[in-house]
């Protein structure tokens, strides 16, 4: 996802002379190409996170539209209040991009493991959050924040996830839109972030009439797509790697109770919630491994 | 050369801040009249900035990162006609723009502040904009010294001098009072110039409440030489009013109405 996300990145510097892409000191063998394209829009500001939030903050403040990239909880929990403050509520053009979403980085430890951070996120006005599920997705998905006026989140794996959407290239995305990537009946799978090839592997391969979603935005979410998703299945299951207080299981479940109360759907289809149970894993393991620990698995007794 | 004006704008400021606070009962008087020279010095003979203009791509920036002492800042723009200076009067009220922190959806406020250590950051972020886009406008950014505590001031302390940021100013407003006791004696900054001389920056160090000493120095800023400024500043908290210089209680509290009227006789 990383590299078609700095590849994608090149692509719009090409053309839109306002990106500006700041590193805290990391993103070997992903960031160079774009450094040496784009010296004058590009720098490496050190191991300082709330001093690169604030720089983007000013440099967006001056018409750029600034990347800050680094990995998992650096460019988030440790900024947090920089985010929140001078990014968000001064509604800037400023795009945190963090790799290695949810256990991506599973034997670096939970120093390394991105799973509180959309639940923070996703509460801060005037954010986007953004949680593609394939290197499709995350293409797309630049492309879609170097257009949108404001300040966005986006949550990316790291190297090498397989790629889900076959196309040749996904059509343009609009905020808050949901891919059906599985067509099926009774029981969907809501995907968010790197799951997704786990998921629609485990349907197909298990023969599963179920269907797979995914969610490239988990703030917004288009409230006509999911109204009309959520009439159509009987169960619903909700999978991220990340804690479930607060995570994209939350934000489901928020989503059916108001638009039960807002009379836009009589009743929600039952919830079955796949996420960390409220759990650091102090032991190393691939990411696959750590999925497995923390119970991010689907069985074929969940489905209808 | 220093305006003839500048020292009755300095009194100006004052007053609307004794008037702001005592209106509203809200607090942080002694820090807003410590920055007061400096405000008027930098508002009326250095920066570049028209009220009627106020975001004039050319004109320079200043971001007030104590943004507590906001009633310096509201005084001296509204002073200037930024905005009416009536407008001041809704200061801290129900349902008023003007919070008792700086913000930024005000005419001429730069940036909103409240929470320490979050404007030289962003300050540093416009100077390389500045530079990147080969403009000539310079940034100013005014802390307190309190605020020097806060870890992130320092990781822009440490950066700006590897980008030869030489139109970025620091000022420090070094009163030596913060918020439960004296900056000796919570942590002691001193020995602050030193400190920003192995940091690579240049400094000033000056007499906060000397105008024509502060408008020597910022001519002097405006120098490119490679190295980001600091102006350290040496203020009394709570500057032009006998019985709240230089005590904690004025960082809190507002004035009554006889406190009130014998803090604007005090002013000269």
């Amino acid at each position: 996802m990383r590299t078609a996300f700095i590849q994608q990145l090149i692509n719009e510097a090409q053309t839109n002379e306002k990106i500006f892409l700041l590193v805290g000191d990391l993103g070997f063998s992903v960031v160079e190409p774009f450094a040496t394209q784009f010296p004058d829009r590009y720098l490496n500001v050190g191991i300082a996170e709330q001093n690169m939030a604030g720089i983007a903050a000013g440099l967006a403040m001056e018409g750029y539209c600034v990347y800050i990239y680094s990995i998992g909880n650096f460019p988030t929990l440790r900024c947090m209040e920089q985010i929140r403050y001078d990014i968000c509520y001064h509604d800037l053009n400023v795009k945190i991009v963090a790799v290695g979403g949810g256990y991506a980085y599973g034997s670096l430890g939970p120093s390394h493991h991105a799973t509180e951070e959309l639940g923070m996120l996703r509460t801060i006005p005037n954010l986007v959050v953004c949680t593609p599920g394939d290197p499709k997705e995350a293409k797309a998905i630049t492309t879609f924040c170097s257009n949108y006026n404001g300040p966005c989140y986006l949550r990316l794996g790291k190297a090498g996830e397989p790629l889900v959407h076959m196309d040749e290239d996904l059509p343009p995305f609009q905020l808050g839109d949901i891919l059906q990537v599985v067509e099926g009946a009774q029981t969907a799978v809501l995907s968010v972030g790197a799951t997704l090839k786990y998921v629609t592997d485990f349907v197909t391969e298990n023969e599963i009439k179920a269907s797979v979603y995914s969610f490239p935005f988990i703030k917004p979410i288009n409230k006509q797509m999911l109204t009309a998703l959520l009439k159509k299945y009987k169960k619903i299951i909700t999978i991220e790697e990340h804690q479930a207080s607060g995570g994209f299981g939350s934000v489901i479940l928020e989503y059916i109770n108001d638009l039960i109360e807002s009379n836009d759907i009589e009743i929600g289809p039952i919830v079955k919630r796949i996420a960390i149970k409220d759990k650091f894993y102090s032991i190393s393991g691939s990411q696959q491994y750590l999925r497995n620990l923390a119970g991010i698995v689907l069985k074929k007794e969940d489905f209808i | 050369m220093l305006k003839e004006s500048t020292h009755n704008f300095s009194v100006a400021i004052r007053r609307q801040i004794l008037e702001m606070v005592y209106t509203a009962k809200a607090s942080h008087i002694g820090g807003a009249l410590s920055m007061t020279d400096l405000l008027a010095v930098i508002y009326n003979d250095i920066l570049n900035i028209d009220p009627r203009n106020a975001s004039d791509p050319a004109r320079d920036r200043f971001l007030l990162s104590k943004g507590h002492a906001v009633t310096g800042l509201y005084a001296t723009l509204g002073l200037k006609g930024f905005f009416l200076l009536d407008d001041l009067k809704t200061y801290a009220m129900d349902g008023s723009l003007y919070l008792s922190h700086t913000s930024h959806k005000i005419n001429g406020v730069e940036i909103s502040a409240g929470s320490l250590g979050h404007a030289l950051p962003v300050a540093t972020g416009l100077a390389i904009a500045a530079k990147r886009k080969k403009e000539s406008w310079k940034t100013y950014c005014l802390v307190s010294d309190g605020e020097l505590n806060e870890g992130s001031n320092w990781e822009a302390i440490l950066f700006a001098p590897q980008q030869k940021l030489d139109n970025l100013v620091l000022i420090i407003d070094y009163n030596k009072i913060q918020s439960l006791g004296f900056v000796k004696d919570v942590i002691d900054l001193d020995p602050l110039t030193s400190k920003f001389t192995a940091f690579n920056w240049d400094v000033f160090e000056i007499d906060g409440h000397n105008h024509s000493q502060i408008y020597d120095t910022f001519i002097q800023c405006k120098e490119s030489n490679g190295k980001p400024k600091v102006v350290i500043a040496h203020t009394v908290k709570g500057k032009g009013v006998d019985f709240m210089e230089n005590k904690i209680l004025w960082h809190y509290k507002s004035p009554n109405l006889d406190e009130l009227n014998i803090a604007i006789n005090n002013l000269k």
